[in-house]
Order: C-alpha cells, then structure tokens, then sequence
C-alpha cells in the first residue's frame, strides 16, 4: 500500500493575500520577454526556469524534477498601481457602498450589528451560510444617509461597469478604492459576508500579481521550429509592458494625465487577463484577430474545465457501434463483434490453476481470436505481445503475471444508451462474441434503453476489477432489472409482435399437430415431451396453444386477471366469456384466456411476469421471458401473421352510414350556429356565450367520430389483423383504426378547433368568422380513402403542435432533469431507513413514508394480503 | 397562543396537518433516535403560520402528523429556527 504523506482535514476557498502571493512566488518577474536568441529562457523573464519545466530533458531549477514530475511553480509580478480584481468587483461595490466614506464603519447603529452578529455566530455554529443576512446588512446600510458612528455624510456611489467606481463627481482610484476597504474592521468585514480569518476585502484589490507556472500555459513549438506561446503568456506579456510603462513614468514624475491613462491600460490588461468575455469591456485579440482565451474561458463553458473536464471524462475500455436486433440471445447477453472482443481486454492474474489456459492465450496473441495482448510480469514490466516471440513468452510466465485477454463468452459489459435518463440505461450483460460489426441486443431490452435501430449506437464499458465486476453482475444485471422502480411493473418484458404471438398461440380454436407443437417447443429449446393431447380425432392427437405455453409457466403459479382484449361487459360471464378474456392459470397450466399485453407486456400491468418476478425471482423470469418470446415469434411464423391497407376495408354499407351520421352531425353544427347567431343559446355556467358554442361544436363533433369508429369497429372484429394487434395491445390502438376506416375527425391547436391563420379564418376558402365543421378544420375524410386538400391542410396544421410539443418538451424536461440530479444526486437511504443527504441532515424519516422500494413491492405494498390469503387457504 | 379568537385557526384546515411541540425530553429522545444535531433535522421558521399557531418557539422540536398515501399516517420533525 501507498504511505499516505499528508491527510487533507479541511479546505477553504479564500483570497489570495499579496503577502501570500509573494511567499509563494519563486521569482519576481520584470521583463516581458521569453526567450533569448538561442531559445533559452530568460532569467525573471516569463518562461523563467524556475516556473517549472515543460520542455523534456531539462530539471526544474526549483525543484529540480524533470517535465512532467514537475508540478509548476508560481512566480509574481509587482504592480506599480493597484488595480480591481474583476471577478471581486461586486464584493468591493457591496463593502463600499454599506460603509462610511470616513471611518469604514457599516452605516447602521452599534446594537443592530451585535444583532446581525449574533445570528451569524450562530449560522457559523451550525455549519450554514450567512450570506443571506450579509446581503440583509448590505441592503439596509446601504441605504443609510448619514453614518452613525461619526456623522458624515454618504456622498452617493455609483458602480461603472466592470471596474470604475464614481462618488458624486470624483473617479475613485483602485488606491482610494483599497485604503477605504482597509479601513473595514474585522467585525465589519464578517457582517458583510466575509470571513477575516480567512480573507480580507482589501486583498480585492491587487497589489501583486501571481503569474501561473509555464505548466499552466505551455508553448507549442510548431514543426518549422517557430515557438507559439500561450494565449494566458500573450496576456502576461501584456501586463508586464505596460506595468514597465507605467512605473517609468511614474518614476520620472510625468504628468498625471499620462499615468492616469496607463494605470486604466493596466486596469483594462488585468481585467482582460481574468475574464476576456466581461460585458462592457473590449476582449482581447491575438494579432489574427482571434479572441484571447484567457483564465474564466478555461474554466467557463461546455469544454470549459468543470463541465469539459471533471464532470466528463473520457474513459478507456470502452466501445462504441450501431446496435441491431437478435432475438435468438438472451436478455441477459450482448452480442460483441469478434473486432472489438479482440480490442478489449480483461487483465487475468496468472495462478497456478490457470497457468496452461493463459500460455494458450499468449501463444494465440493479439490477432486470432481468443487471445490475448498484453502482459504484466509482478516486477512491473510490461510486454506488448504483438511485437514479442509469443512462443518465448508463454514459456516464461508463471503464476503472479496479469495478462490481458480478449473478452470472451460470458464476460460481464456495462451496456449504456444516451441519454442516461434512468437507472436502467447503463445495465451489465453478458458478452457473446459474434461475427458482423454491430452490438446485438435482445429485442425485449429495448424498452429500458428505448432503443430502436433505426441507426442508433450504443457504448459497451469492460469492468476491470474482480470487484466491479461482481457489483455489476450482481446489481446491474439485466434481469435484476426488469421490475422498474418507476412503477413497480415490467419495464422489460414482451413487445409487438411477442404479444401478438402469444395471442395468436392461445386463443380458442388454436390446433396443433404433433409435429407442429414439437416444433414450437424446439424453437424455444425446450426439449421434454409433450403432455397428453387435448383433443383426439380421426387416431392423431392435437394440442392446443394454451397447452404449449403452460409448459413455459412455472409449477405452482395460480393467477386469474382479465386480458386486455377483455370489453369490460356490465357483467362478467368469467370462464364463459365469448372472447376467452377471463385468464385463469392453475398450478402453472393455462386454463382459460388469451395470453396478451396484459400478461408480459413492458411498461403495462402484466400480471403473469410481475407475478413469476415477484414470487420465483429473477432467473425463472429471465427464462421464462427468453421462452415465450422466442415461442411467441415461432406461433407467429407458424400460424401466419401479416397485415396490409385491406385490413380497413370495410364495406359500403357501412360508408354510407357514417356519411348519414357525419352529414347529421355537420347539420347540428349548423343548426347550433343558428341558435347562436339568433342569441338563443344557453350559455353554459362560467362561459361566454362564444365559448359555449365552441364546446357544444366540439362535442357534437366528437361524438359523431366516436359515432363513425362504432360502425366501423363492427366491421373489424377479432379476426383482422390489424384489430388484433390493437385489441392485444401489441400495437396501434383502435383509435388509429378507425381513422384509417372510418373519419380522421376533429384538428386541434391548443385544445381549440383550427381558427388563426388569416383574418377570421383558417385558411382564404372560407369567410371571415365562417363557424361550420369544415371552416374550422373537422376532417371527416379518412385516411385510407385520403383527405380533401383543405382537410390536408388542417391536418398538417394540427400534426405541427405534436411536433412541437415534443421538441419543446424534451428540452424542457432535459433542464429540469439536470436541476433534479443536482439538487438530489448525494441522497440516499441510510440502514435506519431515514433518506439524508451529503451531510447527514434528515430529507425523509421513512424512505417513501412506509420505507418501501417500489421495485420489490407488490402493487406498492410491502406485502400483498390477499395473495397470501389464497395461497395458503385456496391453494 | 399566537391566535386571537376572532382570526381563522389554521390548524382546522384540512391542509395543514397536525403540529406539535415536542417536550424537551422528547425532543433529546428524537435527536438521540436518529442520532442527528438539531440543525440537521428539516427546519421551520417560528414565523411559520403552523408554528405560530402552536407557539413554538426558536429551539423547539415540531412533530408533524400527516396523512400519507403510502404509509397511512406520517410523522416529520422539525427544528423551529428564527425568522
């Protein structure tokens, strides 16, 4: 272990003393050139050798380190003037203004300040900020006309603009400026926000200036051989010109004027010097022309150092590529391609059991597949094995080596989609190295990454460390995942076409041959014999879906839920129902009812993967869901699936019946404007008489689209397609259907019918204040026979909110995520179940109120009662 | 304390949940139950209209009962703090 030379107990955040800057100084710097003619630096010059090294093979002459062990060291520059700190302005606005312009005092009576005392004493005791009462200090001196401990009078201060201050008439000096915050005693100074121990606000104002280590700005030599320096030294060199300047002139007593002019030069190189980017103030240029990038641009920002740098480092062992479907893996794997198997590595510690395993992988090196390309022999040496006799080497190492090896079959990956929005975006798989070039991922993950591929790309992270990566395989695990503790459901589990598979598999009236049913089972790689058949006839046996799909259910599983085609009757016919949406599972055998979404859809309520999650863990899930949707997809092929425009077809009888109602609708319509404009309508409590009549409009014509979907749902029963996919909820909705049979219906912005675009009207067709269905974007076409141009229109201008919205509101959310994750990103829940954030204060006294975790509640209840109950006394 | 009988009593509202003050001995024995500084508990103002109702005062300790969809019935604590 590393000897631990110093511990760090505590850290402020204070100001530089010019004292401090010059202890700390290694040189005074006084000239502004760098170099000589032979490209050594110059003593006391900027690059002098004692601000450390950077040029390799040279010591430093202060530490006498080589470049790169050679932190840097700070030297200094005298300035002949004082000039404001820009970043302190502010501070030395808020002290000047709160004090006397004579005694320094603050300008409010001795007793109100041992009250303010008081309380920040008391603030500091507790570990808080007292900036608050500070600004309450400032505010209410500030404001005061006389002083009250010796009677003068406040001449009023006005804060120019980054760095002038200007009393009544007179321009204050950076030197006024300094005596009067000198004059600030030490109480003071606390009352107004700063802590005397640790700064004083005099030191705002500079008398001496650190000048970085050249570490800090390091000058690139180009290949013509040509030096270019830094852009913090070009400012440097700056300073120092005109500091020279301004002391020569001082020194041979020239006019005021003159000093004056270059005391602001030296103000304005200063300020430039912190903050190239201060409103107000010209930046400074290089002689391109290009803006300085000066010490606040470095930290400032997107690249800027906190947010470029500590919060977003790069990272090694990581991969990167567009990811594609493979339904025949685990939702525990990965598929790597061979490639970037073959460019990551885990380090193996060489023992004695493994020692032939890891000669193989050496002697197969970096380029033919399992193999490896590295080495570490204990004493630290390291061996690259592309350029190494491999043969050689293998025979050399012996136990206490590390060696490098490709991933192989069954390593564990940290898997991750941007953006990162829940905890279910970076989750551990198990690699399975492939031929091709993208990462495969089961289709069932792809609602946690809300990953499609359309060209998406994902990033694969090697945890190095034994320790990693049991964390991650035992945390981070998939199927550790697939209850959300968003909802306490699912988040993966069966999509599209698994559902509709499923369905297909176990309605009523499925028949399988045997041949069909071993086949099913062999696609899920269930190899056991088939149960008694269902059905005997003519000397051959069927089986039906529900069958097949029970040999997936665990022993034991007794579960009775309606499924999501279920049409909620006034009363339910159970076991009878006519659509087989009354499931009943006993001891894992399907009795009755459809498997659908409502079973093992992710993100919905499936009752059958929360159950098997809930009550059998996590690795029977893990399989049960690699089954079913493996045999779902087999049903699908096997049975036929497809579904095209024919699928909204419905007949003309029907069309004509949604005309009459549509027509009768558009006459209400008309018939409620007449009403309106004769002054006869009923307003509607709360409403004006126009709104009224809006509403009403909107109603009428929802209703008549509601009306025309009916008829046409009549016509779409469960034997299309398309409704199957709807009614199962494996995708699209009835709503969609419909709009493609029957009538697109009302357009909307805002919740109101289309009404701006010209003067009193949507669109120039229609008259000014024009209030019929079609004057206000009632889209009776539907989709499949398309839409009237106007109605294109109209719609087009309702699909633009929808987008809108959406753009609108995933920046908005974006933001508030970020504000989120600062404000809570150190809480967490202690063993006491108490949530306390980074400094131990209480935020909850019982996690949640009842100290739950939704992820392992049922229903969010610890425990379920009535499960229990039937378990033990129906089972 | 803190109300006249002709103001509004705010802890007949139904959204303001139950306030009390704690006693001194109870107050240590929360302290000591989460093993917390008093400044370390969530905090209220002694202007807080619940607080003044119950005239706590700085120092106190306000236990809160409310009603939780969770849990039933909740309680918090509170360091009453000035101003």
């Amino acid at each position: 272990m590393m000897r631990i030379p110093k511990l760090i107990d505590r850290m402020d955040f204070s100001l530089m003393s010019p004292d401090e800057i010059r202890r700390v100084s290694v040189t005074k710097i006084i000239t502004a050139d760098t170099y000589d003619e032979d490209g050594y630096p110059i003593e006391r010059g900027l690059m002098d050798s004692r601000l450390g090294v950077i040029d390799p093979g040279l010591r430093c002459r202060t530490c006498g380190a080589r470049s790169g062990s050679c932190p840097g060291h700070f030297g200094h520059i005298e300035l002949a003037r004082p000039v404001v700190h820009v970043g302190y302005a502010d501070t030395i606005h808020n002290c000047l203004r709160a004090t006397c312009r004579k005694c320094g005092r603050i300008s409010l009576p001795e007793p109100k300040l041992d009250d303010y005392r008081e309380r920040i004493r008391e603030m500091m005791a507790a570990g808080r900020k007292w900036w608050g009462v500070a600004h309450e200090v400032i505010r209410s001196a500030s404001s005061v006309g006389k002083c009250p401990h010796c009677g003068e009078e406040k001449v009023k201060l006005k804060f120019e603009k980054p760095t002038a201050f200007v009393e009544g008439k007179n321009r204050l000096s950076p030197s006024d400026i300094r005596e009067r915050l000198e004059r600030i005693t030490n109480d003071d100074a606390l009352l107004l926000g700063i802590n005397p121990k640790i700064a004083r606000p005099e030191w705002t104002v500079l008398t001496a200036l650190p000048v970085p280590p050249v570490t800090v700005r390091p000058s690139i030599t180009l290949e013509s051989g040509v030096r270019s320096e830094d852009d913090l030294t070009h400012k440097l060199v700056d300073i120092i010109r005109i500091n020279q300047r301004l002391s020569e002139n001082i020194g041979t007593g020239a006019p005021h004027l003159i000093v004056e002019d270059l005391w602001e030069l030296l103000q304005y190189h200063v300020t430039t010097y912190f903050d190239n980017g201060v409103s107000g103030v010209p930046p400074a240029r290089h002689r391109s022309g290009r803006i300085l990038r000066t010490l606040a641009q470095r930290l400032r920002g997107k690249e800027g150092r906190f947010r470029g740098n500590l919060s977003g480092k790069r990272v090694d062992f990581s991969a990167r590529t567009v990811i594609s479907p493979d339904p025949n893996i685990s939702i525990n794997e990965i598929g790597v391609p061979e490639h970037i198997a073959k460019t990551l590595t885990i380090p193996v510690r060489v023992t004695e059991h493994n020692l032939e395993e890891v000669r193989n992988l050496i002697r197969r090196g970096p380029d033919i597949y399992p193999g490896a390309n590295c080495m570490t022999s204990p004493d630290g040496k390291r061996y690259d094995l592309r350029y190494a006799d491999r043969e050689d080497l293998a025979k050399t190492v012996e136990p206490g080596f590390v060696v490098e090896r490709h991933l192989t079959d069954g390593d564990i990956l940290l898997f991750n989609r941007q953006p990162s929005l829940h905890r279910m975006s970076i989750m551990a798989h198990l690699a399975k190295i492939l031929p091709g070039r993208t990462f495969r991922l089961n289709l069932s993950v792809c609602p946690p990454y809300n990953a499609d591929f359309d060209g998406d790309e994902m990033n694969v992270h090697v945890p190095q460390s034994e320790e990693a990566q049991a964390e991650a395989r035992i945390l981070m695990g998939v199927q550790e995942q697939i209850i959300s503790p968003r909802f306490g459901g699912p988040i993966i589990g069966g999509i599209q076409d698994h559902i509709t598979g499923a369905y297909l598999l176990t309605r009523k009236g499925t028949r399988l041959t045997r041949e069909q049913a071993q086949q099913l089972l062999a696609a899920v790689g269930l190899f056991v014999a088939l149960p008694k058949p269902a059905v005997r006839e003519g000397g051959a046996g069927y089986w039906t879906g529900k069958q097949i799909f029970s040999m997936l259910l665990p022993k034991g599983l007794n579960l009775t839920f309606k499924a999501k085609i279920c049409e909620n009757c006034t009363r339910c016919k159970k076991e009878e129902c006519p659509i087989d949406a009354y499931v009943v599972i006993r001891d894992g055998q399907l009795i009755h009812g459809v498997i659908d979404a409502r079973s093992y859809k992710a993100l919905e309520r499936c009752e059958v993967l929360d159950r098997i999650v809930k009550d059998y863990g996590t690795t029977i899930a893990r399989e049960f869901l690699d089954r079913t949707t493996k045999l779902s997809i087999a049903a699908a092929v096997m049975l036929g699936f497809t579904t095209g425009i024919d699928d909204e077809d419905i007949p003309p009888e029907a069309k004509e019946r949604i005309e009459e109602v549509l027509e009768e609708a558009g006459a209400r319509v008309n018939k409620l404007i007449e009403v309106y404009n004769a002054g006869e309508l009923e307003p509607l409590p709360g409403r004006s008489l126009r709104e009224t009549l809006e509403m009403r409009i909107m109603g009428v014509l929802a209703e008549s689209r509601d009306r025309a979907g009916g008829i046409a749902e009549k016509y779409l029963g469960l034997d299309n397609h398309a409704v199957i996919m709807a009614r199962t909820g494996a995708r699209g909705s009835m709503l969609n259907l419909t709009q493609m049979a029957a009538c697109v219906g009302q357009q909307s912005v805002r919740g109101e019918r289309l009404s701006r675009g010209y003067k009193g009207r949507a669109l120039p067709h229609f008259k000014p204040g024009e209030l019929g269905a079609e004057a206000r974007g009632f889209v009776e076409s539907n989709y499949k026979d398309g839409l009237k141009p106007l109605e294109f229109f109209f719609h087009a201008m309702g699909g633009r909110e929808g987008l809108v919205d959406t753009a609108v509101r995933t920046a908005q959310s974006g933001y508030m995520q970020r504000r989120l994750i600062n404000a809570l990103q150190d809480l967490r829940v202690e063993y006491d179940n108490t949530v306390r954030d980074g400094r131990g204060a209480v935020v909850q006294f019982m996690y949640g109120e009842d100290g739950v975790d939704p992820a392992r509640s049922d229903n969010g209840k610890a425990v379920n009662v009535e499960k229990i109950i039937e378990r033990t006394i129906g089972g | 304390m803190g109300n006249t009988s002709k103001e509004f009593d705010i802890r007949l509202h139904v959204l303001v949940p139950k306030h009390e003050v704690l006693p001194k001995e109870e107050a240590r024995e929360v302290l000591e139950r989460y093993k917390v500084a008093p400044h370390q508990l969530p905090l209220i103002k002694s202007t807080d209209p619940a607080a003044k109702a119950i005239g706590a005062k700085h120092g106190d300790i306000i236990k809160i009962t409310r009603n939780s969809p969770t849990a039933g019935k909740a309680i918090a604590y509170r360091y009453v703090i000035e101003r």
